[in-house]
């Protein structure tokens, strides 16, 4: 975080003071405008009541704390927690497509999910630990299955593989909903991405991992920045590369399990935020990290926007929207940054 | 901290990777406040006992001390505030500029706890005007000539502050005024700021100009060692790299000068 000296010392750092300020309001208004927009508006003031004043009598004030601020929330959370993990998968394997989804974490958290759904796990506690362990395992695969091809892990044998493991688990996430009716029927929206309101017990413990994801990725960021310069400098500079990649791996699963259990797989938020943050801040990942938090809450909420309003009032589903923005930014990087 | 424990002294080290020994049971003492340059032919396990040095590789047997605790097993943070290393060829990430970089050598004296203080930023901006790229402080990395990134990534193991340097091959893919330049900046560095410091380097007169020592390294093991005039010699060159040549010395500073036979 930025001290005072270290504004001092770096003038430079000034215009990131400032440009974090101006994400600030940003995300402010990008939160009031998600509350306000729906089947009917709601104007920022009575919003603004309704978060500090509270009157229960008021039908405008129940739709904002019952169904609007919740759903907000959820996409702060959310944006935030997936663009972080991105953002530290891409500083650690040095790899500019490194996302969460693209990686193939996505499609073993969720079918974690759908199999604990299946097998009717009563414990909602449960739910992010065993999408955890299915992102865990999930990742662990693929970097397996990239390091045995000929040339390494390389950015693309990284996606290429997680592409391997995302339709794999796809499929058997597909075959085991097909059995099961009354889950699919449960489950088909979550599947494509959607803020809606998850059973509390879930969406409780969810919140508690993300903070705790986003807490460890903000200790860490520092120590990012130095393993992104590679694993000798690192070493050389004082930093113990096993503890920070145990330390990496953890957030970016609990970020992702969380973020999963709460939406199901939102695509490409974590791929394209973080680009975006170090277009602005540059290569520090003390800046990128809560730059990506920020930005990918705004993100979120913005996409939902769009999401609730674009075919209203039909609304589509948010991973659908991110997937829309997120492609054709895959194709740019693929194009020059490789 | 006592001065004993800045000494580096490496005892008996194996370094294999899987079956191959690349260094075999190596011992050699790294003279204090010294330019020393470690020569061998391609493959002879140079760079190999350089990284061992600076822990990026485990050794399979013996030690590495600094003074008299092993290097291998001392918090690595710990290590850092005593020794710098810079690898060959580093990478930096796009788009990061000189000042950041430099700034990333004061990794270890920072923590949660204790954040940027103006001590860092006196030794960054110390290290970028010994390596003389103050000028150049807010340009990107990648927009540096060779040179001028090669004095960024010294700059960045000085702003560390250690009283011992180990730098992999500084000076290959320079141009040799580049190379010049880079070695009196070592030597500088070395008696003004009485630095130890120990390089990996291909170009034995650059070496024979500019070092205070020399070591010479065949097939995994040390094959001379000590002051350059005793070692940089027509036998000692033969029978390390294979190499016919005579040895003159330079009438710039009475230092040896090797010329290969081409008859």
């Amino acid at each position: 975080m930025q001290t005072m000296a270290d504004a001092r010392e770096h003038p430079g750092h000034w215009s990131t003071g400032i440009a974090g300020l101006i994400c600030l309001c940003v995300l402010a208004v990008a939160f009031l405008w998600h509350i306000s927009v729906g089947a009917k508006e709601i104007p920022f003031a009575v919003i603004v009541e309704a978060l500090f004043t509270y009157n229960r009598d008021q039908f405008d004030h129940i739709v904002v704390h019952e169904i609007r601020l919740p759903r907000a929330l959820m996409a702060v959370f959310v944006g935030a927690g997936l663009a972080v993990a991105g953002a530290l998968m891409q500083g650690v394997t040095r790899n500019p497509l490194a996302d969460p989804g693209l990686l193939g974490l996505m499609a073993g958290a969720t079918f974690a999910v759908v199999v604990a759904s299946l097998f009717s796990v009563p414990d909602f506690s449960m739910i992010p630990l065993i999408a955890a362990a299915g992102a865990l395992i999930a990742a662990v695969f693929v970097w397996l299955v990239a390091s045995a091809v000929r040339g390494g892990a390389t950015p693309m044998s990284m996606v290429l593989a997680g592409a391997a493991m995302s339709a794999f688990l796809g499929a058997l996430t597909t075959a085991l909903l097909l059995i099961d009716q009354q889950s699919f029927e449960q489950l088909r929206v979550w599947m494509t991405g959607t803020l809606t309101v998850r059973p509390r017990g879930i969406a409780l413990w969810s919140y508690g991992w993300l903070c705790v994801g986003l807490l460890i990725a903000l200790a860490i960021a520092r120590q990012v920045t130095t393993l992104a310069m590679g694993d000798e400098t690192a070493t050389g500079l004082g930093v113990n590369i096993r503890r920070l990649r145990i330390a990496v791996l953890s957030a970016v699963v609990l970020l992702t399990a969380a973020s999963v259990s709460l939406v199901g797989p939102m695509g490409f938020v974590g791929l394209v935020t973080p680009h975006f943050v170090r277009l602005i801040v540059g290569f520090d990942y003390r800046w990128v990290i809560p730059g990506s938090a920020l930005a990918g809450a705004v993100f979120l909420l913005l996409t939902d926007i769009v999401a609730r309003t674009v075919l209203a009032p039909v609304e589509i589903s948010t991973g659908l929207v991110t997937a829309f923005i997120g492609a054709p930014v895959l194709v740019w990087l693929v194009k020059t940054r490789l | 901290m006592n001065a004993s424990s800045n000494d580096l002294t490496v005892r008996d080290v194996t370094v294999a990777y899987g079956q191959t020994e690349v260094v075999r049971k190596l011992s050699i003492d790294i003279p204090q406040h010294q330019l020393t340059a470690l020569v061998g032919p391609n493959g002879c396990g140079k760079s190999t006992l350089l990284k061992a040095i600076a822990r990026v590789l485990p050794i399979q047997s013996g030690q590495v001390l600094l003074g008299s605790a092993p290097v291998h097993t001392m918090p690595t943070r710990q290590v850092a505030s005593i020794l710098g290393f810079l690898p060959q060829g580093p990478i930096a990430p796009e788009g990061l500029s000189v000042r950041e970089l430099v700034a990333q050598g004061r990794f270890p004296h920072q923590s949660l706890m204790r954040q940027w203080s103006s001590a860092d930023a006196r030794a960054v901006d110390q290290a970028m005007a010994a390596t003389n790229i103050a000028d150049f402080a807010d340009r990107p990395i990648d927009h540096l000539s060779g040179g001028e990134r090669q004095r960024a990534w010294i700059a960045m193991v000085l702003a560390q502050d250690t009283p011992i340097l180990l730098l992999d091959e500084p000076t290959t893919f320079l141009d040799l005024k580049v190379q010049v330049d880079i070695m009196r900046l070592l030597q500088r560095i070395t008696h003004d700021a009485s630095k130890t410091i120990l390089i990996v380097m291909h170009e034995l007169n650059i070496a024979a100009a500019f070092a205070d020592h020399l070591i010479m390294m065949r097939a995994g093991r040390v094959r001379a060692s000590g002051d350059v005039l005793s070692v940089f010699t027509e036998r000692n060159l033969s029978a390390v790299f294979d190499l016919d040549a005579r040895v003159l010395t330079s009438p710039e500073n009475g230092r040896p000068v090797c010329i290969p036979s081409v008859a």
